[in-house]
């Protein structure tokens, strides 16, 4: 192609006018300010150097117990599949002995036999789920709450393989058609990706406390392990608490009183 | 040397059209399980991986066994081996391409596959095991071609490729080693938990492999003017034998510590697996069926007058394949899952669209080996005339 002087000019002078508009849109996206404040913590959010959680279950009855399974679920979009081979669940309820297996006996204590107890995601301190995942779509935070990015999971399950709790789901299909109601508040899933309990990291960040403890009459604590004046530290002080498979060393941070 | 899978005869076309077909099918049973996920297959939340998993880890042990022609030709000096490595190595490319295959139809989000490579996690056995199959793929397809090249001009080989052929030969194992590394590394599965899964896979692959070899190599020999050589087969034969025997001990070392143990959450799944639990038992008799003839075939192969004949040496390759990929293909992935962590039974058995997905990928896998076997024995040919 042939330019003459004139049309060169003129391209070059349109480019340098669209350059420096870019170019001041950079130092204005750079400078500090607005766009910082938007993505650093607000002040108003909880923070803590190891999240945790105790669940009382002496204060736990199954009416309470289902309504922090639903609140959960409804806030987080979980779909209801109904199909217990394809389920996707964040919370919910096992028997004693299926929550913890290695510790069937024959004498249980009545009040325990057969007794549902609440599960989760037990965000462990040494996650297995987090060491196998091959694009760290998932990852543990600083605060210790093991978080899923359900945008880079490439939906190979290895964490599930991985997960010694059965505490992930996977969306074996859409699972948009089976969320009742949604909540615009928080996103939907598409099929193909791993999901699991966030310990509420998006309300944490608001600085309200996870969903199901607030349901949950004082039958889920939850708080900073750190702290020694937390609510978890004096509650696993002044009771025995157990938690599931810890001789696999993934060290847990849900703490059950039974 | 390409243009020598486009010349053949019809039976050679019969064989590729009919591969093209299934892998067709597969193909488009493939396009909706895009659609729709994962759900069409088997597969739940608690046996969350099945048929593709356990054909790839089955298939990792096929590539990984090519060192065996490969190791005697270069490192000892074998020579009759020189004839036959080129069905190793091509071997290798074909069982590599359907591992990746595989592992690709098993994704949820098979679109975001690259993020493996984008934010590479030098934690994860998944990234490892990427890495070695791929290197291992090239390695083969480089060093195949090349000698195969040479052998058409009567040359010796160039330089360079002989690095290439020594670092294939630990690197073969390896890749198996790091496949069976995918599993035993997970603290809550005890059927994988033990450091036997990877001396395990590498028995049941120097057995399988090298018995498809011989078959393969019959069937050479049977079509084509070709002959991979009779003593070239005796002494794979040897290999098979004595891999399928180390095998079945490898697999009798870890029944005596699991039951002898008692721990549960070991003994569970071979307790689902080989007799069922509370009338739960779908593979109890194909679990059956592989170790009874995993045994057998030992002892047959294990007669020198049953394993010179090369009839009855087919029928005990066969068995060693069969069985090998029961225990492999079926039962080492579904059984890690079964018991789930909640100490319950949920069965998994592959569904009509996952087999036929499995099938294609499988068609795939032998469309390439027709193709790359058509080309070495045309130039193997070529050279005789």
């Amino acid at each position: 192609m042939d330019i003459n002087r004139r049309e060169f000019l003129k391209i070059t002078g349109a480019s340098t006018i669209v350059g420096l508009l870019g170019g001041w849109k950079a130092v204005e996206l750079l400078a500090p300010g607005e766009l910082e404040a938007k993505y650093l913590p607000k002040t108003e959010a909880l923070t803590a150097k190891r999240w945790a959680m105790v669940v009382d279950n002496k204060k736990m009855d199954e009416k309470t117990a289902k309504k922090c399974i639903e609140i959960c679920h409804r806030i987080h979009n979980v779909p209801d599949i109904g199909d217990p081979k394809r389920e996707i669940k964040w919370i919910w309820l096992e028997p004693f002995e299926n929550a913890f297996p290695g510790q069937r006996q024959e004498h249980t204590a009545e009040r325990l036999n057969g007794k549902p107890l609440i599960v989760l995601c037990n965000h462990c301190d040494n996650p297995p789920c987090v060491r196998v995942c091959p694009t760290k779509a998932t990852w543990k935070r600083e605060d210790g709450i093991v978080m899923m990015d359900q945008h880079r999971c490439i939906g190979c399950r290895f964490c599930m393989a991985a997960c010694p709790f059965g505490s992930r789901s996977f969306n074996w299909g859409d699972p948009r058609p089976f969320i009742k109601k949604k909540n615009p508040e928080y996103p939907t899933r598409e099929k193909g990706v791993v999901e699991k309990c966030d310990f509420c990291a998006e309300r944490l960040a608001k600085g309200l406390i996870p969903a199901c403890v607030e349901v949950s009459n004082g039958a889920l604590v939850f708080g900073d392990l750190a702290d020694p004046k937390s609510d978890v530290r004096k509650t696993l002080r002044t009771h025995y608490s157990i938690r599931r498979k810890p001789h696999l060393g993934t060290n847990p941070q849900v703490y059950y009183i039974v | 040397m390409f243009e020598k899978a486009l010349i053949g005869d019809r039976r050679y076309w019969g064989l590729i059209i009919a591969l093209l077909a299934i892998i067709g099918v597969g193909f488009i049973i493939y396009l909706w399980q895009l659609k729709v996920g994962l759900k069409i297959t088997g597969m739940s939340r608690d046996v969350s991986w099945g048929f593709y998993i356990a054909q790839f880890t089955y298939l990792v042990g096929i590539a990984a066994s090519a060192v065996m022609v490969v190791l005697p030709y270069y490192l000892h000096d074998y020579k009759a081996f020189g004839r036959i490595t080129i069905l190793g190595e091509f071997l290798a490319v074909s069982a590599v391409t359907m591992c990746a295959l595989f592992i690709f139809v098993d994704l949820g989000k098979p679109v975001r596959v690259f993020n493996v490579l984008l934010h590479p996690t030098l934690n994860s056995v998944m990234f490892w095991d990427m890495i070695v199959l791929n290197v291992y793929l090239l390695l083969n397809v480089v060093i195949g071609w090349t000698v195969l090249e040479a052998e058409r001009n009567a040359a010796p080989p160039p330089k360079w490729v002989k690095p290439l052929i020594y670092l294939s030969i630990p690197w073969a194992p390896t890749i198996h080693i790091v496949t069976a590394f995918l599993y035993s590394g997970l603290p809550g599965r005890g059927f994988w938990l033990t450091a036997i899964m990877a001396p395990r896979f590498l028995s049941s692959a120097f057995a399988s492999g090298p018995a498809l070899l011989i078959l393969l190599a019959l069937i050479i020999r049977k079509f084509t003017k070709f002959d991979p050589g009779r003593e070239q087969i005796q002494t794979l034969a040897k290999i098979v034998t004595y891999c399928i025997i180390i095998n079945v001990l490898f697999f009798l070392f870890e029944v005596f510590t699991v039951f002898y143990s008692q721990i549960p959450e070991h003994m569970h799944h071979f307790e689902y697996l080989f007799f069922g639990i509370e009338g739960h038992g779908k593979l109890v008799p194909l679990m059956w069926v592989s170790f009874i003839g995993m045994v057998v075939a030992s002892i047959i192969l294990v007669i020198p007058r049953i394993r010179r004949d090369e009839t009855t040496l087919a029928i005990g390759c066969a068995l060693v394949i069969i069985t090998t990929w029961l225990d492999k293909g079926l039962g080492l992935i579904t059984g890690g899952f079964i018991p789930n962590p909640f100490d319950r039974i949920t069965e998994y058995w592959p569904t009509a669209p996952e087999a036929l997905i499995t099938l294609g990928v499988w068609a795939m896998g032998f469309f390439i080996l027709s193709i790359l076997y058509k080309i070495a024995i045309s130039i193997k040919e070529e050279v005789i005339d």
